[in-house]
């Protein structure tokens, strides 16, 4: 198991590695001249030379990674061109701000979408596996911006209940900041709750047609104990991982939900220095996000590992 | 319990020629069409391919001329859907704005499908160091959300349609490439791939015309939900002002124009782009499902 | 049904069938599998049900328990369980039974217990709902492990499924099984896919059980030999029907129905060789579930059908003795049908160069991060011309390796030497020249995986024609027809896909393609394993008739020792990578034997072998990643003699120029004991 995980860790860091050159590539190296492109195609020449001499980026691309992957390593994020300051504060205030509307959907979204699944799955062929099958393809697969825009059309404007701002006021206490966070996260829930409640259901079917179910059945056990002693647990050991997965696809919403409802989180972080080519702004946000979803998914295969027998404990002596 | 089917449980079947075989594709096709969702979904699809092709001809005004006496109006008899900030009839702009969406996303999808297929069919039966090498690169990319990755394309290539088809199509190639990969895996271990190898074919013929045809049917249904998701994707790339660019009436740069209204009540503004964009994803989506679960049975 | 109902003592039976029917619904439509199944187990009898696939055995047996698939339907009939029917139970009702009544084992025990339960607990819950103790549920548990001839229940208990044996955890399964003391046990095909010598152990253990709780079996098997071994009452399951059942003596010794007569005939028993001229087959193949079968289920393969047969449902006829078939012919002899083709071969054993040579062949598999894995050491072994050599051996002997090394899929370790007549074969497919690609193709074990299924028969035979031989385009359709002639395919069927096809057919398909580019040496994986009885004759006898014609020499590879001894001219016995014992097939049959050899030949269950002279193996196959010191065999062998089988790997001892024994146990010493009726005895 310490080989298995050794394995894991080493893939991750090569994995995180690979990200780091996509990002520096992405972002210092495929836009060309850097002070061209923050400048504009009609500044003057010189200006252009002196902002790149005193960004560092005219010096080869090999010393620039060399230079920048060190800095990041000890945590140092370099400095926002937009902003003339250190990235890593605004980096960590957005992602504490993301991190209490990713945790809001989370909370919601992880109990609905495995008693969906589980209830499909308990159901399947019926009308209500049907129902919640075609409900949450249909959930999953429409842009958080179109639901989030017809939510707020609900519920901010015409009904009134939730505010549109996910923003709260300075002073707000963490109920107060749970009640704005409400209408941003609806959208990543729904999102969610088709991937999670989906692949719960298939957990779920597999492990209820496998032999060991049929063998508790014909054993005369009651069908509560066999669905709670043989089949959620055989069944949830995949879901596991399929939730540690959608966190990056959780991230990659928040741009969008972070955009559609004014709030300063990663994703916004990014689309604004995406906007503004803040290019070691954006560096580290592309870099902070790849890191976090690596990070959940090693998390996931421990957690795999450790609820696992076959891993946990080896084969047969 | 599950589903069992007493003919294909049992390979040493007597099997009564060609007539058991249409039998079996009509059966399936019946199936496919005896589902409802896949019904709705397909005639949805349908719907949005005609605007798109058919779109400009049909619709009432022109979806680009502004009217700034008229901006803004409630929907109406003159204007089913009303209009937006620059006069701009919300109905026809809707119609004709499924044109420039379903080039792109199709377009990326083909892309991202032949990519896949031929990255997948190679890791799968390399494996190897081959397999290994790719892998760890589709992790890394997969380690970033979709739209993370295009606006970082987006923003060092600027943006522009040809980036957005060749950028979502790069960044889907690694999904399908790991769903052909798992069924390469499976099939290259099948005893019709050592006898080809027995024959001394070479490792294209081996690909492609031996392992290719019998992994097609997942790489259909791969296609088809990455094509819902490159919908997804074409439309909040437009939505953040990195996709799709002015004055086309695309459905999510139309709401990224007029989202900043709604709180002034003109919801007709945004409303009917959206909806057109949740209808045209499910539906693909339902289609996908549909196809899945007829290969499934 | 006439049947006369029997005599019974007041107890109901433990199973009763009657009538039943049952359907499959797939894609919309209805196919039938069971079509009036009638059947009984008495109070402490043991009822064996033989049929080949797609016969509806296990629909038979899961119907018995009511589970069936989702889309299986009871259209018609009853099922008794303990007399109680099956159909009017309520849902806790039913849990009851299954709880106390009646317990299922089944194929594959690997994945019949929870992968993330320790055992213990696994056993410990069928008492939970029998109404035990909590605190006695354990020691009851720990006394089913022993009952099942478990050494050590305590270690056992809190193991998980992964950790043990296929045989162990069978083991458990059958003590799960027997821990209610029900009334009905049904084991469906629970030694199918172990190793000969642990399913000679698990059917020893049941015959044993039988006596110790006096429950009632019954016992699903395609294979006939295994079900005489432990029943005392059989029945034969065609097109989802009963068409003979009888006492196991009487049916097996005197059977009366066509289909019996046929299966009993086509199987390669009593030391039947090939030079004894080709095997028995039956014609045609299984009926579809589903098919729509007009008077007798077997009169479009039987000799003895008319019109009457076709017309009519033949009832079941009572021949006395509790002998029934199913046949308006029961009293008229079955013809036989052997094949026409003269089958004997003139094979030249003795000549001068040949066809492969092998000598030091070893393979290593180096798996990153673990453990090399030594699967075969130093191979010697040649096949002359024309010469069939049986490959024999357990999972894990390296047969298959063996096959993939010689076809050069894998590369062997260094220091191999492999000769095609004579010349040096180089080690890997890539590096040897076409000719040699051409001489050496196989016939897999599972014609399923073997063709491609994307594929029209033309393409897959065509293929290989075109690549494996020189043949002129214009003369590719002659060819073509030739070689489907050869097999005996009609050409109607070149645009057919391997799915249109019938297992036994998609074999031929197989077959044609390995000699498209006239080999002249093909390997032959278990290329009958796959097949059902009344099809693998005929396949046997083609590969006979193809050798016959074109001097081709096989390696067949069979863990079946009577299909090996029909076809083979000389015998190799494989244990864990090591070459055992080689010789003729004659000499190596009739020994004296290596002690593995011995186990092996009393391990395969025989219809005429009654309680022959039995030796043992405890335990299992030992894992290659950490093989025995010394012999390799030492751990499981009955006849060791001490601790010099522990330390020094012994030579292998020519018996003659042909036959060699890989044993400390000097020859005439085997043979002594292989002689004396009490040389089961282990030796001091």
């Amino acid at each position: 198991m310490i080989a298995f995980l050794a394995k894991r860790a080493g893939l991750s860091l090569v994995t995180l590695w690979l990200l780091s050159v996509l990002a520096f590539a992405g972002a210092q190296v495929l836009p060309g001249n850097i002070g061209r492109a923050m400048l504009g195609p009609f500044a003057d020449e010189r200006a252009v030379e002196l902002l790149n001499h005193e960004m560092g980026t005219d010096r080869p691309v090999l010393v620039q990674y060399g230079d920048w992957i060190s800095r990041f390593a000890v945590g140092d994020m370099g400095k926002s061109y937009a902003y003339r300051a250190p990235v890593a504060p605004f980096l960590v205030t957005a992602l504490i701000n993301s991190a209490k509307l990713a945790l809001v959907a989370f909370l919601l979204v992880v109990p609905l979408g495995i008693l969906g699944g589980i209830v499909a799955a308990l159901n399947a062929g019926r009308p209500v596996d049907r129902a919640l099958t075609v409900l949450g393809l249909s959930a999953t697969i429409v842009p958080e911006f179109v639901s989030g825009i017809i939510l707020i059309l609900i519920f901010g404007v015409w009904l009134q209940w939730l505010p549109i701002s996910a923003t709260w006021p300075a002073d707000a206490g963490p109920a107060t900041q749970v009640y704005h966070l409400l209408l941003p996260s609806i959208p990543l829930v729904l999102i969610l709750f088709g991937y999670i409640a989906r692949m719960t259901r298939a957990g779920m079917i597999e492990a209820l047609d496998s032999d060991y179910t049929r063998t508790a059945i014909l054993k005369g056990l009651p069908r509560r104990t066999v669905i709670w002693r043989h089949v959620l647990r055989n069944a949830l050991l995949p879901t596991i991982s399929v939730i540690a997965t959608q966190t990056a696809y959780l991230i990659g919403g928040l741009v969008i939900i972070e955009t559609l409802f004014h709030y300063q989180g990663i994703g916004g972080l990014i689309f604004t220095a995406a906007s503004k080519k803040d290019f070691p702004m954006l560096q580290a946000g592309v870099l902070t996000v790849g890191a976090i979803f690596t990070l959940a998914s090693l998390s996931a295969d421990l957690l795999y590992a450790l609820l696992n027998p076959r891993i946990r404990v080896g084969g047969r002596e | 319990m599950s589903v069992t089917d007493p003919t294909e449980a049992n390979a040493t079947l007597a099997a009564s020629g060609a007539d058991d075989e249409a039998r079996e594709r009509r059966d399936r096709l019946r199936q496919i069409f005896r589902s409802g969702t896949f019904l709705v979904g397909l005639g949805i699809v349908l719907f949005w391919v005609f605007c798109a092709v058919f779109g400009p001809m049909i619709v009432p005004y022109d979806p680009y001329a502004d009217d700034l006496m008229n901006a803004l109006m409630p929907p109406s008899a003159e204007h089913w859907f009303g209009t937006d900030q620059l006069g701009r009839d919300v109905f026809s702009r809707v119609i004709v704005g499924a044109r420039d969406i379903l080039t792109i996303a199709p377009l990326a999808t083909l892309i991202s499908t032949i990519l896949g297929t031929a990255l997948g069919l190679a890791m799968g039966y390399f494996r190897g160091v081959i397999d290994e090498g790719i892998s760890r690169i589709v992790d890394a990319l997969l380690a970033l959300p979709t739209v993370i990755v295009a606006l970082l394309a987006l923003v060092a290539l600027g943006p522009s349609s040809a980036t957005v088809v060749f950028v979502i199509g790069f960044t889907f190639a690694p999904i399908i490439a790991r769903t052909v990969r798992a069924s390469v895996l499976a099939e290259r271990e099948l005893d019709y791939v050592f006898a080809a190898q027995l024959r001394r074919e070479n490792a294209f013929h081996i690909m492609f015309v031996e392992i290719l045809p019998n992994v097609l049917p997942p790489i259909l249904v791969e296609a088809t939900v990455r094509l819902g998701y490159a919908i997804f994707a074409v439309a909040s790339l437009s939505f953040i002002g990195f996709g799709i660019q002015p004055p086309s009436p695309d459905w999510g740069l139309s709401i990224s124009a007029n989202y900043g209204l709604i709180g002034a009540g003109y919801w007709w503004t945004v409303l009917f782009d959206g909806s057109a964009i949740a209808t045209l994803v499910v539906a693909v989506n339902l289609v996908a499902d549909g196809i899945q679960s007829a290969l499934d049975e | 049904m006439n049947r006369p109902t029997e005599i019974r003592a007041a107890a109901p039976d433990a199973l009763a069938i009657e009538g039943l029917e049952v359907d499959y619904r797939v894609r919309g439509r209805l196919r039938r599998v069971l079509r009036g199944l009638d059947l009984r187990v008495g109070r402490g009898a043991s009822y064996g049900l033989v049929g080949e696939s797609g016969c509806g055995k296990s629909t038979a047996a899961f119907a018995a328990v009511r589970y069936l698939p989702r889309n299986g339907i009871i259209s018609g009939g009853r099922v008794m369980v303990d007399g109680r029917d099956l159909m009017h139970l309520n849902p806790l009702e039913l849990q009851k039974l299954r709880a106390n009544s009646v317990s299922m084992v089944y194929q594959d025990p690997g994945r019949a217990l929870n992968p993330a339960m320790k055992i213990g607990r696994q056993l410990a819950e069928v008492f939970e709902f029998n109404g035990v103790a909590a605190g006695e549920r354990f020691d009851r548990s720990v006394a089913m492990l022993k009952s099942v001839r478990i050494a050590d229940p305590l270690k056992v208990m809190q193991r998980y499924p992964h950790q043990l044996s296929g045989g162990m955890q069978q083991r458990v399964c059958i003590a799960m099984a027997l821990a209610n003391n029900p009334a009905l046990l049904i084991l469906d095909e629970p030694t199918t896919g172990l190793d000969v010598t642990v399913e000679a152990e698990v059917l020893d253990l049941i015959r044993q059980l039988r006596q110790d709780f006096q429950t009632s079996i019954l016992f699903i098997s395609h294979n006939l030999a295994v079900v005489s071994k432990v029943c005392d009452r059989v029945g034969v399951l065609y097109g989802g029907t009963l068409v003979e059942e009888g006492s196991a003596a009487e049916l097996f010794s005197n059977p009366r129905h066509p289909y019996t007569v046929g299966l009993l005939r086509c199987l390669p028993e009593r030391g039947r060789r090939k030079s004894d001229g080709p095997l028995e087959t039956i014609r045609g193949s299984l009926p579809l579930p589903g098919a729509i079968i007009k008077g007798c289920v077997f009169a479009e393969r039987c000799a003895l059908a008319d019109t009457n047969c076709r017309e009519a449902t033949p009832p079941f006829f009572d021949l006395g003795r509790g002998h029934f078939s199913r046949c308006f012919h029961h009293d008229q002899p079955v013809p036989r049908e052997t094949p026409t083709v003269a089958a004997g071969n003139p094979t030249n054993r003795h000549s001068t160069q040949p066809a492969l040579a092998v000598a030091n062949l070893s393979k290593t598999f180096n798996p990153k991060g673990l453990h090399p894995l030594p699967v075969l050491r130093q191979i010697e072994l040649a096949l002359a011309p024309g010469e069939t050599l049986g490959l024999v051996g357990e999972s894990g002997s390296g047969k298959t390796t063996l096959a993939r090394l010689v076809l050069g899929i894998l590369e062997p370790d260094e220091g191999t030497k492999i000769a095609l007549d004579g010349k040096p074969l180089a080690p890997r497919l890539a590096g040897r020249s076409m000719d040699d690609v051409k001489a050496l193709q196989i016939i897999f074990q599972n014609p399923d995986s073997a063709l491609n299924r994307a594929h029209s028969i033309r393409r897959i035979v065509g293929r290989a024609i075109q690549r494996l031989s020189a043949t002129p385009a214009a003369e590719m359709l002659a060819k073509l027809r030739a070689l489907m002639q050869a097999v005996r395919v009609a050409d109607r069927y070149l645009s057919a896909r391997p799915r249109q096809l019938s297992g036994g057919m998609k074999q031929r398909i197989a077959i044609a393609r390995a000699f498209a580019g006239d080999p002249r040496i093909v390997v032959c994986d278990e290329p009958t394993s796959a097949l059902d009885v009344s099809v693998q004759a005929a396949i046997l006898n083609l590969l006979v008739d193809l050798q016959a014609r074109q001097q081709v020499s096989y390696i067949f590879i069979s863990h079946d020792l009577g299909v090996v001894r029909y076809l083979s001219d000389r015998i190799a016995v494989l244990y864990l990578g090591r070459l055992m014992e080689v010789g003729s097939a004659d000499q190596v049959f009739a020994g004296p034997h290596h002690p593995y050899t011995e186990a092996l030949l009393s391990a395969i269950p025989s219809i005429d072998k009654r309680d022959a002279q039995r030796i043992r193996l405890s335990g299992e196959v030992p894992s290659a990643v950490n093989p025995p010191s010394g012999c390799v065999f030492h751990t499981r062998c009955p006849r060791k003699i001490g601790a010099i089988c522990e330390q020094q790997e012994p030579p292998l001892h020519k018996v003659d120029d042909q036959h060699a024994i890989r044993c400390h146990l000097p020859i005439d010493q085997l043979a002594r004991l292989q002689a004396s009726p009490d040389g089961a005895g282990r030796v001091r």
